[in-house]
């Protein structure tokens, strides 16, 4: 077991091995072999550390579509809230999309608006307000999906993070798991509530079409395309026009990446953007925790019918001692 | 024809034994008439208030949903119901696990006359859980779904929603010889009996991983919990504390049953009690100190000693030093003193202070730099209604049982059986 272990995390080391001199060879296998001894107990078995170690990190689909947002662009017309209430066939809103007293509240997607837009000052030029757009990131390792016991949500190859309501039942973890607070539940139906989220048009998308939102655009503040593709784009603004945008691409990295990028001229915190967020997937956050359960259980057994089969032991004259115990309390 | 008539005499016999048999179960020996009459009692009456007055809230939350009872948002999907449901409550009714491991596992024999009353906590502790989740649920009707028809490993909710199950069929087992002595099943209750060192086991672990998982859920939310209550180890400090709400909750249901219903003790139990309070503080005051240590270790290794000069700093500390080292120092006091009185009141101190850091976990410090976050985290009336109506029902059920089954007595018949 050891062995095989050894050899099998020597073929993972790319670069190691042969390039190395036989001395740090040997040091590295004996602190190798140190350490799979020391796993051995429980973990190894079930193949969890190896599995650990062994799964290369996902770094996204690629070829995947993605959507990068430019708030410097941005006028808030509305006209992408309009058009993803048309193509997902949502119920007519309060106030009317060309109503722009909606940016004076701070409003939120709900099962009601995948997106939404809202205004936040800009300390730059009190007189161009900066206007943002919400909605689903659509994250490369979706904490959403990472949080749903039933599997209902799935990132798709194409970018989209989907859902299906046919399995859910309304737990709402994935609400609380979700680091930008998107997926919106339909708290008004009492028979079939369900998440309602955008799902970056998947159907759309799928027939060659743009997403609603981007088609709608007519300031060219959204831009559908290839991940890999909108990342140099993005760049590029950036590289060009130095004193234009913050110098940072929100997507890139936060939470393992997002399909749904954001260049922006005013710092994203102002925008109520999270900046606390961990570069890592978050389900990196769960998997250490998720990997000690099966050692649970199959540890405590041993440990506690041990314990069990300690304290039982010498003990015949039990009902006799208990009694007298009784009595003296 | 002679055998048809003696036939039907014979069973028609047998069916009002079955009927008088069942009603003395049911009535506790009284006649009905007497029942009814004791049952008008000041406590009953307002019970009664309580549950009539929240029932059209019940009806509103499954005919009109979610949205008419709570003030559920994308950015708050919990409120109070499963803070109090679900976070809080379930650390008391590791109860059960805590001393019956102590009384099977670790050879504390002198918890005996205590387990039946600990595994009964739990169970119905457990039992009342699911039935809050069943509130909350959006589709409450597909709460077997997990178990059945899709499975999401990734998800620590899945190991929350494996483990409630298993552990609420594992309660439910390790309560069946009382069940079984109370319907008179010797053959059944030997069977029974014989598993129970296995389910014991089983409920350790079970119980285990459930209650960590509870803390292992907040791992996915760094960008939303405070970094004060954000940890690595919130799985450790869930279960940590657990241990101390479950003695904590023994202790409490120990001096309920003694006090309100000393006619359902035998003397072993009502003579057994005072040691077992004295012992339990001890165990309860101990697994104190190890979570204020973990607490401290959680907030060193994360290197947050900075914000605790912050607002929510000093929340932290009125939950840490308040909540945790108050109780733990009472208890130790109660201890040592050996005082009941201070040994029983720490431990409702300790339950305030598990229910102070779920509440703090699950609302107060999530989502807490959202603007106007306090404001949106005062629940609705109607959910503290539902609370208020599920906490009446848990009381008479309870009550219910523990008039009926041999729980906090041992049957002659039966007694050295298990």
């Amino acid at each position: 077991m050891i062995k095989i272990k050894i050899k099998k995390n020597r073929s993972e080391d790319p670069g190691g091995g042969a390039a190395q001199d036989a001395a740090g060879r040997s040091a590295r296998l004996s602190r190798r072999s140190f350490l799979s001894i020391s796993m051995l107990a429980g973990c190894t078995a079930l193949g969890l550390p190896a599995r650990a170690g062994a799964a290369p990190e996902f770094e996204g689909w690629p070829k995947s579509y993605g959507m990068l947002t430019d708030f410097t662009a941005c006028v808030g017309c509305r006209s992408c809230e309009r058009a993803c209430n048309e193509v997902n066939r949502m119920p007519a809103p309060e106030k009317p999309f060309d109503d722009a007293s909606v940016f004076n509240e701070r409003r939120w997607p709900n099962a009601k608006a995948l997106t939404v837009v809202n205004r936040y000052e800009n300390p730059g030029d009190p007189s161009r307000p900066v206007y943002r757009k919400i909605q689903c990131n659509h994250c490369l390792e979706p904490a959403c999906a990472t949080a749903c016991p039933i599997h209902a949500y799935t990132k798709t190859p194409e970018g989209p993070v989907i859902y299906n309501e046919k399995l859910c039942f309304g737990c709402r973890y994935c609400v609380i798991g979700c680091p930008f607070n998107i997926p919106g539940y339909d708290y008004e139906s009492a028979l079939q509530p369900k998440i309602m989220k955008c799902i970056l048009c998947y159907g759309r998308i799928k027939k060659g079409q743009l997403p609603g939102c981007a088609e709608a655009c007519p300031a060219g503040a959204l831009t559908f395309g290839k991940r890999a593709d909108l990342l140099k784009l993005a760049r590029k603004r950036i590289a060009e026009h130095p004193d234009k945008y913050v110098s940072h691409i929100y997507g890139e990295h936060e939470v393992g990446g997002t399909s749904w990028l954001y260049i922006s001229g005013v710092p994203f915190e102002q925008l109520g953007f999270p900046t606390n967020l961990p570069k890592k997937p978050l389900i990196e956050l769960t998997k250490g925790y998720l990997s000690t359960v099966p050692v649970i259980f199959t540890t405590f057994p041993a440990i506690f019918g041990l314990i069990y089969a300690a304290t039982r032991k010498g003990d015949p004259t039990e009902p006799e001692r208990q009694h007298k115990e009784g009595n003296n309390g | 024809m002679d055998n048809g008539i003696q036939y039907t005499a014979q069973s028609s016999a047998s069916s009002a034994e079955f009927r008088n048999w069942f009603m003395d179960k049911l009535f506790m020996g009284m006649s009905v008439s007497e029942y009814a009459r004791s049952l008008a009692t000041p406590f009953n009456l307002a019970a009664v208030a309580i549950l009539v007055a929240s029932a059209p809230v019940f009806i509103m939350r499954y005919t009109r949903g979610l949205a008419s009872v709570m003030d559920a948002t994308s950015e708050y999907p919990w409120g109070l119901l499963l803070s109090w449901g679900i976070f809080a409550g379930e650390p008391l009714f590791a109860a059960g696990f805590v001393v019956a491991a102590a009384y099977y596992l670790f050879g504390m024999k002198s918890y005996r006359p205590l387990v039946r009353l600990a595994v009964l906590g739990g169970m119905l502790g457990y039992a009342f859980a699911a039935s809050y989740l069943l509130i909350d649920l959006g589709r409450p009707w597909r709460i077997y779904y997990p178990m059945l028809v899709n499975l999401g490993p990734s998800s620590v909710l899945f190991i929350v929603a494996w483990h409630v199950a298993l552990y609420c069929t594992v309660q439910l087992l390790e309560f069946s010889p009382a069940i079984l002595e109370w319907l008179g099943s010797r053959r059944l209750h030997r069977w029974a009996v014989s598993t129970t060192v296995a389910l014991i086991i089983g409920g350790v672990i079970l119980s285990t991983v459930h209650q960590s998982a509870l803390g292992a859920m907040y791992l996915l939310t760094p960008g939303k919990l405070h970094p004060l209550w954000y940890s690595s180890h919130l799985p450790l400090l869930f279960f940590s504390s657990a241990v101390y709400a479950a003695m904590s909750f023994a202790i409490l249901l120990a001096f309920v049953a003694v006090r309100y219903f000393r006619d359902k003790c035998d003397a072993k139990f009502i003579s057994s009690t005072p040691s077992l309070t004295l012992s339990l503080g001890k165990g309860a005051a101990l697994s104190m100190y190890v979570y204020f240590a973990l607490k401290v270790l959680a907030l060193a290794q994360d290197d947050r000693w900075g914000l605790l000069t912050t607002p929510y700093g000093y929340w932290y500390l009125v939950e840490l030093l308040g909540f945790v080292a108050m109780p733990m120092v009472l208890f130790t006091a109660g201890v040592k003193s050996q005082s009941l009185k201070l040994i029983r009141f720490s431990a409702l101190f300790a339950l305030f202070g598990i229910l102070l850091n779920r509440v703090n976990v699950n609302l107060i410090a999530f989502n807490w730099h959202l603007p106007g976050h306090l404001h949106r985290i005062i629940p609705p009336g109607t959910e503290i209604m539902m609370i208020m109506a599920m906490v009446t029902l848990h009381i008479l059920v309870f009550r219910w049982i523990l008039n009926r089954f041999p729980v906090t007595r041992e049957l002659p018949e039966y007694e050295g059986t298990h």
